[in-house]
């Protein structure tokens, strides 16, 4: 009605309103200037100072990345702490989902599970510095059921990295799992039950294919996430060794010997392992999963 | 044949139910003995301290500068609420009430901060943030904060604008009602369930922001989170009690918000951000 008033007097304006944009469409506008001007740009400018080096050619961040194993080691060093826990925490959310959603008091549960991811990695590793430490309830339990004689040492090391990252990941993981598996109908697996299927069949046959492409995301998602681990590895970890993951590198690029280029460069590096990682879980998924994107909401 | 089945099957769910409650028995002695540690004079070889007191957390109140890091967390976490909901709610009204060219590369834009993990960009945006000067200051850590927050709340609020009939907005407009005012007295009411979980839901966020704040923050410009951060950084420096009764007030700070928001808030929303 007010489009055809427009057409007498701004042409110009009708048909960009016809094309969606108008007064409206801009309210978007702010938005999407902040995200330009604090993520893209940040980005692009990183990139960019990652290939102007302090000293050297145009790569020459990157090869001193490359031919330094205290450097590149660090790529090492953060898959063996991420890969393993990633798949450990989405290998038990599916089972402990599956579960829980047959429950009907669900939400008591997943309010606990939500605690750890809210109150965050520093505060779980302070936690689990006491109670892991060679003082702490752990180690009390292990020396009285006489399974130990010294207390074992699970702290300052890879094994107070790894359980923090469960402590955190797994019901970020879980929750994740579980929103994808109640978007399943059920009347699918009763169906496949009333054809005789047994719960084995029922799991591979209906429930994980549908579940695959949220389990992709779910796995992409928590990857990333213990990828670039910090406050734990610091706290918790050797953050001199055995846990000296590249997140620490990039830190103190930056903060301790305040080389922003190899900071960016460290940076950018992080992301391609991230990116070349997720696209791996994408293509994998590909060739284990053909059909439809839909999760048989139905 | 089919008691073998309901056997295995039991033994499953014992299974998987066992591992599940041995997670939930860690991680509540995990935060038991943050609080126990914080109330303890000495705790060495035995089950618990050896006495209790509250003295700690008199020493936390001054030592920590307590009341400086709860005013600075209360001005940023404040104003990435208010700022994100200026900046987040209308863009979700365009983004779901108009379809325009490259929409859907604007709604991966504002996917991709959510995605990509703060520390990886945290690096370049303090390195942009420290040569513009703003790095090290709140305004600074405000910025850095609303990068993922802003979006958070355009995923957020899209599904709630979609669910209100655009009929209700023709029919104020028919009665006369410019954009403002159509706003202020039709929209507003109608999404503000969305807006107070979507900004709840923010606010516990920014309280716990580690890397960012860490990232983006000066001596001045602390928050709770990054503090804790650095007296844990420094343990030796301060009794560990001490860095304990600091964990339990961050920690309390957090619950109560996160109890509000669980109030407004299904908890699988905290974390199902990406679902699309």
């Amino acid at each position: 009605m007010t489009a055809a008033s427009g057409v007498v007097r701004h042409p110009l304006r009708a048909r960009l309103r016809e094309r969606g944009l108008d007064a409206t469409t801009l309210l978007a506008l702010p938005a999407v200037l902040f995200v330009l001007a604090l993520f893209v740009y940040p980005f692009l400018y990183g990139l960019y100072l990652s290939f102007n080096p302090m000293q050297g050619g145009a790569l020459a961040n990157y090869a001193r990345f490359f031919s330094d194993p205290f450097l590149y080691d660090t790529i090492g060093t953060t898959l063996v702490i991420a890969v393993p826990v990633t798949v450990l925490n989405v290998a038990a959310a599916i089972p402990v989902a599956l579960r829980v959603r047959l429950m009907r008091r669900q939400r008591l549960l997943t309010a606990i599970l939500v605690i750890p991811i809210t109150l965050g990695t520093v505060l779980v590793a302070e936690g689990l510095l006491t109670y892991l430490g060679p003082r702490g309830w752990v180690n009390r339990v292990l020396l009285d059921l006489g399974l130990a004689e010294h207390p074992i040492r699970l702290i300052h090391n890879y094994w107070g990295v790894f359980l923090s990252l469960v402590i955190t990941g797994f019901p970020f993981t879980f929750l994740l799992v579980l929103s994808y598996v109640t978007g399943i109908d059920p009347s699918l697996e009763n169906a496949a039950a009333v054809f005789g299927a047994r719960a084995r069949a029922r799991f591979t046959r209906i429930l994980l294919p549908l579940l695959i492409p949220g389990l992709t995301i779910t796995l992409a998602l928590a990857f990333v996430q213990s990828f670039s681990v910090f406050p734990s590895a610091v706290l918790l970890g050797a953050p001199a060794g055995p846990t000296r993951v590249i997140s620490i590198a990039a830190y103190q690029a930056a903060f301790e010997q305040y080389d922003y280029p190899m900071a960016s460069a460290i940076a950018m590096l992080m992301a391609g392992v991230q990116v070349l990682i997720v696209v791996a879980l994408l293509m994998l998924r590909g060739l284990v999963y053909r059909g439809p994107a839909a999760t048989g909401k139905g | 044949m089919q008691r073998a089945a309901t056997f295995g099957k039991r033994a499953w769910a014992g299974t998987v139910w066992v591992v599940t409650g041995f997670f939930l028995l860690n991680l509540f002695a995990t935060i038991a003995s943050v609080v126990v540690n914080s109330f303890g004079t000495h705790w060495f070889t035995t089950w618990l301290p050896a006495g209790f007191t509250t003295s700690w957390y008199a020493l936390v109140w001054d030592e920590f500068q307590l009341p400086d890091l709860l005013i600075v967390t209360a001005e940023v976490v404040a104003a990435v609420v208010v700022i994100s909901g200026l900046i987040g709610v209308p863009a979700a009204y365009a983004m779901s009430r108009r379809n325009f060219p490259g929409k859907r590369a604007v709604m991966l834009l504002f996917l991709l901060p959510l995605v990509v993990p703060p520390f990886t960009y945290g690096i370049p945006l303090a390195t942009v943030l420290y040569q513009a000067h703003l790095a090290g200051t709140i305004s600074g850590v405000i910025l850095a904060n609303l990068v993922p927050t802003v979006p958070f709340v355009i995923l957020i609020m899209i599904p709630f604008i979609e669910q209100i009939d655009p009929r209700v907005e023709a029919a104020a407009r028919v009665f006369g009602a410019r954009t403002p005012r159509l706003f202020a007295s039709v929209l507003l009411p109608l999404l503000a369930p969305g807006i107070l979980s979507a900004l709840l839901l923010v606010l516990v966020r920014t309280i716990s922001m580690f890397e960012l704040t860490f990232l983006t923050a000066g001596p001045t410009s602390q928050t709770l989170v990054v503090a804790l951060y650095y007296a844990v950084f420094a343990a030796g420096v301060r009794p560990g009690q001490s860095i304990d009764a600091m964990a339990v007030v961050y920690m309390a700070a957090t619950l109560v918000w996160l109890l509000v928001t669980l109030r407004f808030v299904s908890p699988t929303q905290i974390v199902g951000r990406a679902r699309r």
